[in-house]
């Protein structure tokens, strides 16, 4: 009796334990190793932490609201969001995974990816001056009113551009303009690329790329 | 249930087994150890000091004619969703503020405006920055633009029954729109936002009601603005950057992002935005930010919603609220009335708490 008492609790703690892990690491596995043969690593493009790659344009996931980037994996999913390659990636998961690997990435740290400063020091003045000032001429505010001095990032919904890559920016632009991406809430950067010039995408793009993600700079510019 | 306990034992024994070799697959995981980012949103969720959550959505209506009640702004009111390509004055560009000493101080009046917790916190008693409402750093036709009001003074004003110069206008703003202290005639604060002001104003006409001054004043709604339906706009259109709470989110570094609109950190009861006329107009104009798009009625209905909340008292409090209601406040203003069972300004805060500097 005693021994199969201990067997029992022994057998409980170890059953408990294997479901919590389970529960708990499942978002870090499916990061570090993918899942099935539809799911590569995530932690093969976006890095190790998340940390994206700004030399092959793939994306900072750290530190972003988890309500936007279930949105993401959800667009994908249901192709509202274009990308071929996260497509079968963002299908393959449940949403219930969809939204802990959201949730896992928005509560990694923000990093910068390794090349953070190295692509454009001197951002085009062009760049900024959108960036900071916005054009109110046609109605477009400083991008840095809804995602903060330059580009850290306000709250769940306005993500941190601040050190994306600058062709993943640009991409994101040229998405909404052209309906491959949704306008997002309110549909408000479907409404903003739309009013951009071509000529603004590229400046505005290498601003945002060139800031630092974790600039403790404060208050307005 | 002893007789349960074998079956049990087996069951537990083989969820043991697939445990450990699931365990073995899998130890070289790393469960994630960075703690949580604290994201930027410090709207604190559970603030009960509005009267929004209240027990019943009773409608608060205006009563009279909405328009009737002059605002300052003089002439005829341009069609508001046109109005901005309508003004007939631009200032200069940003990139001409001269070389020297006096653009060295247009330029602080500019990092004022824009930064005014950082560069005249000193003066400031919640979390606004004069560019919340005087957009696009003050230069946004009807978002009631420095260019256009510089040469609209001295001016006789109603609201203190005297002749005031632009830096009295500009105290009064501090008072009032930011809950602080006005800063002293002479103070370099202020010398700093008049000479901001009077370089935007550059080859202005003097005493010139210019096309885009103020917010522009709308007609009188089809149906008096309501409470109920402004909750129902605030959360559609409003809520995204303002917080379901109205207290605003800050950005990742900790600066504002988007302001508060009631509460503590708020403007005053005394403030021009707490008239539903005026924020029905600032809203119709330049709300949601780039994509102001929301129909006159919806403006009325939550500038009804946002100025029944209860926000720091007004500095002119004389000690009743019905007695500084009488004396100060017009029937655009919700002050004194009851919403939702509560008398509004019988629990504001306290006005002018510059005592509490902002940390940043």
């Amino acid at each position: 009796m005693t021994i199969r008492f201990r067997l029992n609790t022994i057998s409980t703690l170890v059953c408990l334990l294997s479901v919590s892990l389970w529960a708990q690491a499942s978002p870090g596995d499916i990061a570090k190793q993918g899942l099935g043969d539809d799911v590569a690593p995530c932690s093969s493009c976006h890095g190790a932490h998340g940390q994206g790659n700004k030399a092959a344009g793939f994306p900072r996931l750290a530190g972003l609201g988890a309500p936007y980037l279930e949105a993401q994996l959800n667009d994908f999913a249901s192709g509202a969001r274009e990308n071929a390659v996260m497509k079968p990636i963002a299908n393959a998961l449940s949403a219930d995974q969809r939204r802990a690997m959201a949730r896992y990435y928005s509560q990694l740290r923000s990093e910068p990816s390794q090349a953070s400063t190295g692509q454009s020091e001197n951002p085009p003045e062009t760049g900024a001056r959108l960036a900071e000032h916005g054009r109110w001429a046609d109605d477009i505010p400083a991008c840095v009113q809804c995602h903060g001095p330059a580009g850290v990032g306000v709250g769940e919904h306005f993500p941190a551009l601040a050190g994306q890559p600058a062709a993943y920016l640009e991409g994101q632009l040229r998405a909404w303009r052209n309906g491959k991406r949704p306008g997002g809430p309110m549909g408000l950067m479907a409404s903003i690329a739309a009013k951009l010039d071509e000529s603004d995408i590229k400046p505005v793009a290498q601003y945002f790329a060139a800031q630092s993600p974790t600039s403790a700079k404060g208050g307005g510019s | 249930m002893s007789s349960r306990i074998p079956l049990l034992t087996v069951a537990v024994s083989f969820a043991m087994l697939a445990a450990v070799i699931f365990w073995v697959g899998t130890r070289d995981q790393s469960t994630p150890t960075q703690a949580p980012a604290k994201t930027a949103n410090a709207a604190p969720a559970d603030r009960d000091d509005t009267t929004e959550s209240a027990t019943k959505s009773e409608d608060v209506a205006v009563s009279g004619n909405a328009a009737s009640e002059k605002s300052e702004r003089l002439g005829d009111a341009a069609p508001p969703a046109t109005a901005s390509a309508a003004a007939d004055f631009a200032p200069p560009a940003r990139n001409e503020i001269p070389d020297d000493e006096f653009g060295a101080m247009v330029r602080k009046g500019r990092d004022i405006f824009t930064d005014t917790q950082t560069h005249a916190g000193r003066f400031v008693g919640n979390d606004l920055q004069c560019a919340n409402c005087h957009l696009d750093e003050g230069r946004r036709p009807d978002s009631a633009p420095l260019w256009a009001a510089w040469a609209m003074y001295p001016a006789y004003r109603g609201k203190n029954k005297h002749v005031n110069d632009f830096a009295e206008r500009i105290q009064g703003c501090f008072r009032y729109s930011m809950n602080g202290t006005p800063p002293p005639r002479g103070d370099e604060v202020l010398v700093a936002l008049e000479s901001y002001a009077y370089w935007l104003a550059s080859g202005a006409p003097v005493a010139k009601d210019l096309a885009g001054r103020g917010y522009p004043e709308l007609d009188a709604p089809e149906q008096p603005p309501s409470f109920s339906r402004g909750k129902q706009v605030f959360a559609d259109h409003c809520a995204l950057c303002h917080g379901s709470d109205g207290q605003g989110q800050r950005a990742a570094d900790g600066s504002l992002a988007f302001p508060p609109l009631w509460g503590p950190r708020s403007y005053n009861w005394g403030a021009g935005m707490h008239r539903v006329n005026t924020a029905a107009g600032f809203i119709k104009a330049n709300m949601p930010l780039g994509a102001a798009t929301l129909s006159d009625q919806q403006a009325w209905d939550v500038a009804q919603f946002i100025d029944s909340q209860e926000r720091p008292q007004d500095p002119r409090f004389t000690g009743s609220v019905s007695e500084t209601a009488k004396q100060y406040h017009g029937e655009h203003s919700m002050y004194g009335k009851t919403v939702n069972g509560v008398v509004l300004g019988q629990d504001a805060p306290p006005s002018g708490t510059t005592a509490n500097v902002n940390q940043k």
